[in-house]
């Protein structure tokens, strides 16, 4: 236990899971755009290819459920940070399922889990974006005030900020962090009225504009812990 | 010795009379209690302590009544006859450390009637009365306190002459004590002394719960300030670096408020408590940065606190490591063989909701710090909880403008705002530029963003007028503590003053820094108080509970004695962004209401702001430009407001985020220049080539060494003034201008005015001008270390002045005479400076010129390094207009020399 900030920057794990084929048709969309599942696959393949060899992490394979078309987006089912896995609630229903496998995992992790058990809270992680010394929430469509409110009791230690998420999916549909202390955000009318808020100024008064939009985050999630 | 007879009888008649008027002999008795705790606890303090814990509640439930008639009266009293009580019980009877505050109460009822009575007598005949002494007490403090209304100046002289004998006698022990305190010491002893009679000295005893769980009694002169009793706790507590901390207090409505240290503390409590607690009042961004082991102790104890209580929260893991911190600085390594550790941990509070979980997670961790030492273990602990989010941070209820429940808080980086437990807005210190409350309301104004060009002001509501005040105490001392690098002097009382005068009057971080650095004593040996805490925890007493009440304290605003301000007045504060700049020109003094009994008082604004506004006069010419030319200087300024006041080098926790940013390089290197009060710049646009305008800065700073009231010191005075012709060749033309007044150290002054002269006058070329400035700071830094301790009864004056200009072939625009268009002066003061600022804008064949001329005399202690102060001038108007250049530096040094020397 070297401190319990978790900081920035600092994997130890990674917890992907698999393509299900009824992502083709069955997984929620927001554009119509058709969906190569083999490639998808063989893209994620890759991904987790350098997960575990070029970035050395330790990665943990869930199978994935043709039941639940989405399941691959792992990142908005939980929440981890520190010692602490925040179970999500997330926003769609036919989503809410996803928890369950993720959190016997990270319960096999040895991590604190805290679950979010509001029926009036939502969130999904794709709108928690975590910056190494505070947390920002984007209400969005899937993610509510309530949802923010008990990612904040979660991790006590951080200042949670709330950044109105106008259009798009989430948050992080438009930013990410490009580094310690360095927040990269798209260029897009949404993410600059997002900027402008001033409910995202982050702590360190640093916020990077970029004019390249990044692209849509990747389907995994990383879990981060202390590496020590 | 006569009169012990006469004396003692007395008392017991006095007895009897306090038996039928039972409120008066309680609070007599209190203030009997008080005196003796004073005189125990230079004997003993421990006794002190347990008639004290009596006293308090005694005292704390009548001191309304009495307080309204015997204030005065009974304190003078007692205090009086407390010393000498002591003194004598000390030498004659030591043995008999309780029963002397009863013995002050009959020497009190003595007194009164005889008023000559002998301190040896009243100890005699307390001694004997003690069994009844609480009885007959209230009655003679009435007694006392008749006589002391009706002769108060008469008993002190009278006790003087009396009580010189005894006075000597007592005052060992007093004196020791009071060495401490001042003034208000000094006037403590000699009340004592006198006792005899109606003395006007009123002593009372003061309780102070400490970070450690334990109080702290001392007596205190009821007239003595702040300061008095914050460095008695100091003293008792070996602490130096005494800047973070503070003591408060509970007002009338249970608000904890700090205890100004520049006013009497009498008028700051309300109730007549006199019980504080000892707090954290800033808490430092990096701990580590904290000179001494003591200090960083101190602020572990008081985040324990904050962190048990649950004000400080944290997550379970991080509670458990910081309570595995806590059990390796108080117990040390991990003892396998300690029968049930649990049962250890668990008597000890770590968490508001500490469950057996955590309990055995603490233990698990404590056992990973084997062979950490306490400092190390408080090092750590304090690693990680200054990283927490409300580190620091002091929480104030509010309202939105929408009626919507939220929290402001304050701390080092700005106000914060919250709502639920979501932090909804964050207004960095550099994003304000005014705060300022009215009536309930608290407005801060804000900088306006680089899209915007106006500023906003943001409104909360207070629950009421009180809380607003404090909340803008809060700002304005926290805002002075962590950015500024002096505090700003409290605005001189003038004829019809409106607004509140308040300022900070501390340290600032700054300055406190570089004073911790100057400690030199070898680490003080301190007990830590594992020992009490798991002693009394094994006996099962509530130690942590007490030590939590204590915490409660910590935050708030402070004096009460402001709270009284009517509400029609608006305060406010500038915060402009070059904290160089913002010190608030004060326009109008607030007159404080004495607030004794008539809370109404009406006052009106106070301060404007106007550094900020300065940039933005300058200019006749497009709209364009000009939005250009503001958007470049708000955005230096807002650059320079990131970083960190200059003296200590050392970055803050806000930097240190900023590291690996791109940002925090560039406001790194500005770190320099900003907030130095003393650079002051003139920037003079204008569309022809030459130009200059000259500003004259004199310092005059009195020299710290010398304990001579002569302490005079040479200043310089650096002016830089910057001319930029329109777009891009622009010539700044600074004129640094050094005047040393009075030099308390004339020999090495002069012989550093000497060297400096040759360095200085070789005429600067444009692009060297920068470089000679350096040069001369240097060679001033020289000097002051060179500062002697001598001091030199007379002094006299010498002049130098050194022009550097520019080789300008666009020549000065002095010589062309141009319509004056408009002239405006703006005059502002603070503690070490007076700025005064002239705008004149003129108009020479077409092209309007505007001229800046900023005059600033700083006034200081020789701390204040003149020569950096002009080079950081200097170099804060390169940095902010890296468009003009340097054209004329004028350094104008006056110095005084003593005669001897000469």
């Amino acid at each position: 236990m070297a401190g319990l900030m978790a900081g920035f920057g600092h994997y130890t794990h990674a917890v992907v899971r698999g393509i299900p084929a009824s992502l083709a048709k069955e997984a929620l969309r927001t554009s119509q755009a058709e969906v190569d599942l083999a490639k998808a696959r063989r893209e994620h393949e890759a991904y987790v290819e350098v997960l575990k060899t070029r970035l050395g992490l330790d990665v943990v394979e869930l199978p994935a459920d043709e039941s639940l078309p989405d399941c691959v987006f792992v990142e908005d089912a939980a929440v981890v940070c520190g010692d602490t896995a925040l179970i999500t609630r997330p926003g769609a229903e036919s989503r809410r399922k996803e928890t369950e496998v993720m959190k016997g995992t990270l319960q096999d992790l040895n991590l604190n889990i805290v679950e979010m058990t509001d029926e009036n809270a939502t969130l999904d992680g794709g709108d928690v974006l975590f910056t190494g010394r505070e947390f920002f929430v984007g209400l969005s469509k899937r993610t509510n005030q309530r949802g923010a409110e008990i990612l904040a009791d979660a991790f006590k230690d951080y200042a949670v900020s709330t950044v109105p998420v106008l259009e798009g999916l989430h948050l992080k549909s438009f930013c990410s962090m490009g580094g310690p202390g360095l927040i990269v955000i798209g260029s897009s009318e949404p993410a600059q009225k997002a900027l402008k808020d001033k409910r995202v100024i982050p702590e360190n008064g640093m916020m990077s504009d970029t004019s390249t939009a990044i692209s849509q985050p990747t389907v995994k999630k990383r879990k981060c812990t202390p590496d020590t | 010795m006569t009169t012990e007879a006469g004396s003692e009888t007395e008392v017991k008649e006095k007895a009897e009379e306090s038996a039928a008027q039972p409120d008066q002999s309680e609070n007599a008795t209190q203030e009997t209690e008080e005196v003796s705790n004073t005189a125990e606890e230079e004997k003993g303090k421990g006794k002190e302590k347990e008639k004290e814990g009596k006293e308090s509640k005694g005292i704390s439930r009548y001191l309304p009544t009495w307080l309204k008639k015997q204030k005065s009266q009974s304190q003078t009293s007692p205090t009086k006859e407390a010393p000498p009580t002591e003194e004598s019980v000390g030498k004659v009877t030591p043995e008999e450390g309780e029963p002397a505050p009863e013995v002050n109460g009959h020497a009190e009822e003595v007194e009164e009637k005889e008023e000559v009575k002998s301190e040896q007598v009243k100890e005699k005949e307390a001694e004997s009365h003690s069994s009844t002494s609480a009885d007959t007490e209230p009655a003679k403090e009435e007694n006392v306190e008749e006589s002391a209304e009706k002769s108060p100046e008469e008993t002190k002289e009278t006790t003087e002459g009396e009580g010189a004998k005894e006075e000597k006698k007592e005052q060992e022990g007093q004196v020791t004590a009071e060495g401490e305190g001042g003034e208000g010491q000094t006037s403590i002893f000699q009340s004592p002394l006198r006792l005899v009679r109606k003395t006007k000295m009123k002593v009372v005893v003061c309780r102070v719960a400490l970070l450690d769980g334990t109080d702290f009694t001392c007596e205190v002169e009821k007239r003595a300030k702040g300061q008095f009793l914050f460095f008695k706790v100091c003293e008792h507590l070996n602490l130096l670096e005494k800047d973070y901390f503070g003591l408060s207090y509970k007002d009338t409505h249970e608000q904890k408020c700090w205890l100004d240290p520049t006013k009497e503390i009498k008028r700051q409590i309300r109730s007549n408590n006199w019980q504080f607690a000892f707090n954290v009042k800033f808490y430092p961004p990096d701990p580590s940065l904290l000179t001494e082991d003591i200090t960083r102790y101190l602020l572990c104890l008081q985040l324990r606190d904050d962190v048990a209580s649950g004000r400080l929260p944290c997550s379970f893991v991080t509670h458990a490591l910081l309570g595995s911190y806590t059990l390796q600085s108080e117990v040390g390594d991990y003892e396998p063989d300690i029968p049930r550790p649990l049962d250890l941990v668990g008597q000890l509070t770590f968490a508001p909701s500490q469950n057996k979980e955590m309990e055995e997670k603490i233990l698990e961790l404590h056992k990973s710090h084997r062979g950490m030492t306490p400092a190390q273990a408080d090092t750590q602990f304090l690693e990680n909880a200054k990283k927490l989010s409300m580190y620091g941070v002091d929480l104030h209820h509010a309202k939105d403008s929408e009626g919507v429940d939220i929290m402001l808080g304050v701390c080092a980086n700005g106000l914060l705002v919250y709502k639920d437990r979501l932090r909804i807005n964050r207004f960095a210190w550099p994003k304000i530029l005014k705060i300022s409350y009215k009536r309930n309301n608290f407005y801060i104004k804000i900088r306006p963003g680089e899209t915007e060009q106006f500023e906003s002001t943001v409104g909360f509501k207070l629950q009421n007028h009180r809380s607003a005040k404090r909340l803008w105490k809060v700002c304005v001392e926290n805002h002075s503590f962590f950015r500024l690098n002096a505090p700003e002097p409290p605005t001189k009382a003038r004829f019809l003053t409106l607004g509140s005068k308040f300022r900070y009057s501390g340290r600032t971080q700054a300055q406190s820094r570089q004073a911790s650095s100057l400690i030199d004593r070898p680490a003080p040996n301190f007990e830590r108080t594992s020992s009490k805490r798991i002693s009394r925890s094994l006996d099962g007493a509530p130690v942590i509970s007490i030590t939590e009440a204590s915490r409660d304290m910590a935050e708030n605003g402070r004096e009460p004695h402001l709270e009284l301000h009517s509400d029609s007045k608006v305060k406010e504060v500038d915060l402009s962004p070059g904290d160089t700049e913002a010190l608030p020109s004060k326009s109008p003094g607030g007159s404080e209401p004495t607030l004794s009994q008539s809370r109404l008082r009406v006052h009106g604004d106070n301060i404007y702001v106007r550094h900020s506004n300065l940039m933005l006069e300058d200019h006749d010419k497009t709209q364009d430009e000009v939005l250009k030319h503001q958007a470049s200087i708000s955005q230096l300024k807002r650059s320079f407001m990131e970083a960190p006041p200059p003296s200590p080098p050392q970055p803050n926790q806000w930097e240190k985020r900023l590291t690996s940013s791109p940002a925090t390089i560039r406001s790194q290197q500005q770190q320099v220049s900003l907030e130095e009060e003393i650079a002051s710049v003139l920037f003079s646009r204008y569309a022809s080539s030459g130009f200059y305008s000259a500003a004259e800065t004199t310092c005059s700073i009195p020299d710290p060494t010398l304990d001579a009231p002569i302490t005079t010191c040479s200043t310089a005075t650096p002016t830089a003034v910057c001319s930029s012709s329109v777009p891009q060749r622009l010539l700044i033309s600074p004129t640094t201008t050094h005047s040393a007044t009075e030099v308390s150290v004339p020999q090495a002054e002069a012989a550093s005015a000497d060297n400096t002269i040759p360095d200085t006058k070789e005429p600067a070329k444009p692009p060297v001008v920068k470089t000679e400035m350096v040069t001369i700071s240097d060679t001033f830094a020289a000097q002051k270390t060179e500062i002697a301790t001598k001091e030199v009864p007379i002094v006299h004056t010498e002049t130098k002045t050194i022009t550097y200009e520019a080789a300008q072939l666009d020549g000065n625009g002095d010589g062309e005479p141009g319509v004056l268009m408009t002239a405006q002066t703006i005059t502002s003061e603070s503690l070490c400076t007076t700025t005064t600022t002239h705008i004149t804008k003129t108009l020479k064949g077409g092209l309007s010129e505007t001229r800046i001329e900023k005059r600033i005399v700083i006034t200081g202690d020789c701390d204040i390094d003149h020569d950096q102060a002009l080079a950081q001038a200097i170099k804060e108007a390169k940095e902010q207009h890296p468009d003009m250049s340097v054209t004329r530096v004028v350094v104008h040094k006056e110095t005084e020399l003593a005669e001897e020397e000469d």
